[in-house]
């Protein structure tokens, strides 16, 4: 088994558990909020979906700064990965985002918030990465090209949060300060254990899909091993490293 | 001491994704030579000739050029080789001398040698009209000005001789031909007239070496194979 | 050890900036659309507005969306001579310092806007300004140094990466865009307060910071990451 299968049902196991607490304790535990209500709830899920995602993305910069600096494939296969998960998981910030506001504000987007439209600019610049790598046809150029980007914008994540930070007033609810947060400690410990669970998931689909690739890349070096280079199609063109 | 061969190589693979465009490609071309590349299109001779002047990295095996190997040592040698490929690497709307002085000054050479190397190849008069108004004949002959600018140890030519005239040509050979005394890797479409330039003579055939040799022992049956 | 005769990376830069002014001279076509581009925006806006003047933040805003989209015209341009005539083969294999060629052209992108925002700012303050622009030069150069060193670099990194892609004019844009927001938001914040009809003139410590910063850091990481995209 491949380094990424060992170890994979393990965790999956402990994400699905993690995750199965975390929804009891949202449901059972954590108090109904004075203001919001029900919908409050959502926080649970939609707040550690986006700190798993900007984490995501970070991560797949620095994969990308090891690919550009070994220029050994795995690496790019990864920060791919990481990359692509973290836009999934972005695109569920945003949707259970929406959800909230328009629930608890009455819009679906406000654009006086500084985190939200920090969140969208992130998206966007990430959304170009697949396109990117589309239209490069070379295969090694596109992972060189892919690492650049992925460094680059991975830092560009923090930069722009505290840019457009200093630019807007703060109307989206600011429950994390850098002191540690002014959450009662049922809903701190909900949330942790919510933020736990879905990192987890983070971490396990990473792992499946790295487990995935790398064993079709395996397959293929096989093949063409056992039964000659024309046994093996090459590749179409496309955006995924493999 | 002995002088380090001019061209070395050992089992050179170079990868375009998945498939492989050399494979184990190995030989030793000795100072002064001329090493004669034949084979089909998209047999590797290009890709050999960008590898050999620092423009691409070669995947596995050892690359050795004027004693230095590549890629570490690749800027250490770039400013003694000097490439003529298809393009001419010519900005088509400035004037020959301008292209010529460009590239001079990127390899800190003077402008003397702009003049000296238009006039011997009759470009003079010309030399101050924007390229793209110029005939191939003539960015043929810029072209080979601007290899051979820096006087290069090492000179790769891709077709060197395509839209010159004969009276072109003379002009030229002292500049890239044998007579030039440098170290040369030379591909041709017509393999006769390369053979009779080469001192070893290299045939690719689909990244493959089929044959390393003398250009005495290449029978027509093997250069048949090559192109067939 | 290099060449000794080999230029030293300042020089090179300055060898191939001088080759892209004097090929932009030849050729006169990017920065003629980048002017005209700006001038016909704010014709836009001056119809677009119910107004006869616009002042304060929202005249920032124009001027600033405005730069950007004809810098993105110059972006979009910066490498191609090098792609399609061969360039980049000449520059490779010379024995230089490859990130000459990253300051080159951002140099180079540099001074066409430069060359735009002297045309495009006067005209502005005529078509569309309220206040007059006289004492507000001062803060609104310093502002208009700070963005285009963004735009610059930036350019110049998203160019680089674009010329090589199949897509190449629409890569370009989509990428250096959402990068180039907060340089966006540092400069118009920037000059809201410059361009205000009562106002000071000169703009917040705050911004002429962020967008001091942001400019270093990218700088850097431009600097950084160049060599990568050259290389094969």
């Amino acid at each position: 088994m491949s380094i990424y299968g060992r170890g994979l049902r393990g965790l999956a196991l402990t994400t699905v558990a993690t995750i199965t607490v975390a929804f009891t304790l949202v449901f059972f535990y954590a108090p109904l909020d004075a203001d919001q209500g029900f919908v409050q709830k959502i926080f649970y899920v939609h707040v550690p979906l986006a700190i798993t995602a900007l984490c995501g993305f970070v991560f797949g910069g620095v994969l990308g700064a090891m690919y550009l600096r070994t220029g050994e494939r795995k690496w790019d296969i990864r920060s791919y990965v990481a990359i692509h998960m973290a836009l999934i998981f972005g695109v569920g910030t945003l949707i259970t985002g929406a959800i909230w506001a328009k629930a608890s504000w009455g819009h679906w987007w406000i654009w006086s918030d500084p985190t939200l439209t920090s969140f969208l600019i992130v998206m966007l610049l990430f959304a170009t990465y697949q396109p990117l790598r589309f239209s490069i046809e070379d295969p090694e150029r596109q992972a060189r090209y892919a690492s650049v980007f992925a460094v680059v914008a991975g830092a560009f994540v923090p930069l722009n949060f505290i840019a457009v930070r200093a630019a807007q007033a703060y109307v989206h609810p600011r429950v994390l300060t850098l002191a540690g947060g002014n959450l009662p400690g049922s809903m701190r410990l909900t949330f942790l254990v919510s933020l736990i669970g879905i990192a987890l998931l983070y971490s396990t689909l990473w792992k499946y899909e790295m487990a995935a690739k790398s064993t079709r890349m395996r397959v293929r070096a096989l093949r063409r091993t056992l039964l000659g280079d024309d046994a093996v199609a090459p590749l179409k063109r496309s955006a995924a490293p493999l | 001491m002995d002088q380090p061969p001019g061209i070395e190589l050992s089992g050179l693979v170079r990868r375009f994704g998945e498939r492989i465009v050399l494979r184990d490609v190995s030989l030793r071309l000795p100072v002064g030579s001329t090493l004669a590349v034949l084979g089909r299109n998209g047999a590797g001779k290009s890709t050999l000739l960008r590898i050999l002047a620092t423009l691409l990295r070669p995947h596995a095996g050892e690359v050795r050029v004027l004693g230095e190997a590549l890629p570490r040592r690749g800027f250490a040698v770039r400013g003694r080789i000097g490439l003529l490929g298809h393009d001419p690497l010519l900005y088509r709307d400035l004037s020959g001398r301008e292209n010529l002085t460009y590239h001079a000054r990127l390899h800190g050479v003077g402008t003397e040698r702009v003049e000296e190397l238009l006039d011997l190849v009759r470009m003079t008069d010309r030399a101050d009209e924007p390229v793209r108004l110029l005939s191939r004949g003539m960015v043929q002959r810029l072209a080979v000005c601007r290899a051979v600018l820096h006087r290069p140890r090492l000179l790769l030519l891709d077709e060197p001789l395509a839209n010159l005239d004969p009276a072109a040509t003379g002009l030229v050979a002292p500049l890239i031909g044998r007579e030039s005394g440098t170290t040369r890797v030379l591909t041709s479409h017509d393999p006769r007239a390369a053979l009779a330039e080469a001192d070893l003579v290299l045939g690719l055939e689909d990244g493959r070496v089929a044959f390393v040799t003398d250009p005495g022992n290449v029978g027509a049956t093997a250069i048949e194979r090559l192109y067939a | 050890m290099r060449d000794e005769r080999a230029p030293g990376p300042w020089r090179t830069a300055l060898t191939v900036l001088r080759k892209d002014l004097l090929l932009e001279l030849r050729g006169f076509e990017t920065l003629p659309a980048m002017v005209l581009f700006a001038l016909t925006t704010f014709v836009i806006f001056h119809f677009g507005f119910a107004r006869d003047t616009i002042d304060g933040q929202l005249a920032a805003g124009v001027l600033t969306v405005t730069l950007l989209f004809a810098a993105m015209l110059g972006i979009n341009r910066l490498f191609v001579a090098e792609r399609e005539q061969g360039g980049f083969d000449a520059f490779l294999l010379a024995p230089v310092d490859r990130t000459a060629l990253l300051v080159a052209k951002a140099l180079a992108l540099g001074v066409f806007l430069v060359v735009l925002e002297v045309i495009a700012v006067p005209a502005f303050g005529l078509l569309l300004l309220g206040p007059s622009l006289g004492s507000r030069l001062p803060g609104l150069i310093a502002m208009l140094a700070l963005g285009d060193v963004a735009l610059a670099v930036i350019g110049t990194l998203v160019s680089a990466i674009a010329v090589q892609t199949r897509a190449r004019d629409l890569i370009g844009p989509i990428i250096g865009l959402p990068l180039l927001i907060p340089a966006l938001i540092g400069m118009a914040r920037g000059l809201g307060p410059v361009l205000a009809a009562g106002g000071s003139g000169s703009p917040p410590g705050k911004w002429v910071a962020i967008l001091a910063l942001y400019d270093v850091v990218f700088a850097l990481l431009a600097y950084a990451v160049f060599d990568f995209l050259l290389e094969d």
